[in-house]
């Protein structure tokens, strides 16, 4: 199958491997990610106020042209899903909002008709896990791998609906299938300190050390995330504890990850 | 009240949704916040004060910055008060008056490293400017 496909600047960039393990894992299970045309930044945050309407277009034009095809919209970037899945939801939800986005944008209005699915999900949902399982050639058997699941994935719940937003299982459960070990701890969806290390990287630092001494204690030799951001404030706190994006696992796992490299 | 002061309460009340009379001050969202260290006015203390109309203090204070806008607050209030929403509303009332950005393009290099996402950047942005 088919599905429109939001990289999102950093997966252009400091994230590359994000982005090209989650292309290369996703034929290997039969799903072709059809990067949309002329995709404009996400701006990494949401706004809540409902008065925020330029800030939220770009998004509406990821959405519309997904809409278009007929196909669901998917991300890899934690920040890209939380944003564009928020956004979606204001449409639906909001008709003021949504009149002021469709009188600006003319054209066919649009009601939020598009599937917002984090690639998670798509794996998860309409894949399915034991279909993954099943492609899996290489076994990460033995590996404890501690999901970080962090803010933007699970919350606002109320609108992402993804997991429950407290006691997540959807990493642990593509950790599982992938033949590994998931470790639980209590901080998988704490913050890392976010964009505020921009400004202040010592708390940062901080949030991010509770975050893997706590990851570490529950016997964590690993951990994965979907997040650009919150790999670098891990990774920033200079601990031992290697920090991977789950797609790079996924990779290995599949069998896929030397060619992808090569690329 | 003022009626200016009043008018504020309103103004910030429509962009956030948010109610703060909803609010039963149990201290659950400070309690959670994971910026609760660097603030000088926590979650709760917004909605206390939005709903009382002291909203000056909150407009020149710096804690309107340190709010990760996790939405640990959000998910986990007993009231579905939603605090991070009306510390956005006051945050863009701060830094939609002309001049009053919190960070500008000139004070970005000083902040970068090699590894650092364009994520943040970008985020930090839609955050502290306008």
């Amino acid at each position: 199958m088919k599905v429109s496909y939001f990289p999102g600047c950093t997966l252009k960039n400091k994230a590359k491997d994000l982005d090209l393990y989650a292309r290369r894992s996703a034929e290997v299970l039969g799903v072709t990610l059809e990067e949309i045309e002329n995709w404009q930044c996400c701006g990494g945050v949401f706004t809540t106020s409902n008065d925020e309407v330029a800030t939220k277009l770009s998004s509406v034009r990821a959405l519309k042209e997904a809409a278009a095809k007929g196909q669901p919209l998917v991300s890899v970037c934690s920040a890209c899903h939380n944003v564009i899945k928020q956004t979606n939801h204001a449409m639906q939800n909001d008709a003021f909002f949504a009149s002021k986005v469709n009188n600006y944008m003319g054209q066919e209005p649009y009601a939020g008709e598009t599937t917002v699915y984090h690639y998670l999900e798509l794996l998860r949902d309409v894949v399915g896990y034991d279909q993954v399982k099943a492609k899996v050639v290489n076994p990460l058997a033995g590996k404890k791998i501690a999901a970080y699941y962090g803010c933007l994935l699970l919350r606002p719940n109320s609108t992402m609906q993804m997991d429950d937003p407290e006691n997540p299982t959807i990493m642990e459960d593509l950790i599982k299938a992938m033949g590994a070990e998931p470790v639980v701890y209590a901080r998988r969806n704490e913050c890392c300190g976010g964009y505020v290390t921009m400004e202040n990287p010592e708390f940062a630092k901080r949030k991010s050390l509770d975050i893997i001494e706590n990851a570490k204690a529950a016997g964590a030799e690993v951990l994965v995330t979907a997040c650009p951001l919150c790999r670098y404030n891990l990774q920033k706190a200079g601990t031992d504890m290697p920090v991977v994006y789950i797609t790079e696992l996924l990779a290995e796992a599949l069998g896929v990850k030397e060619v992808t490299n090569e690329q | 009240m003022s009626s200016n002061k009043k008018f504020l309460q309103e103004e910030l009340t429509r962009m956030s949704g948010v109610n703060p009379k909803k609010c039963m001050k149990c201290g659950k969202c400070s309690g959670t916040c994971p910026a609760y260290d660097e603030m000088e006015y926590h979650p709760h203390q917004f909605v206390s004060m939005v709903e009382s109309g002291d909203i000056e203090p909150l407009l020149n204070s710096k804690s309107l910055y340190r709010c990760l806008t996790c939405f640990a607050c959000v998910d986990r209030c007993p009231r579905g008060v939603e605090p991070a929403k009306l510390v956005e509303a006051v945050r863009l009332v701060a830094v939609r008056k002309q001049g009053a950005n919190h960070m500008t393009a000139n004070d970005v290099p000083a902040m970068l490293d090699d590894d650092i996402p364009q994520q943040a950047i970008v985020s930090a942005f839609r955050k502290y400017t306008k």
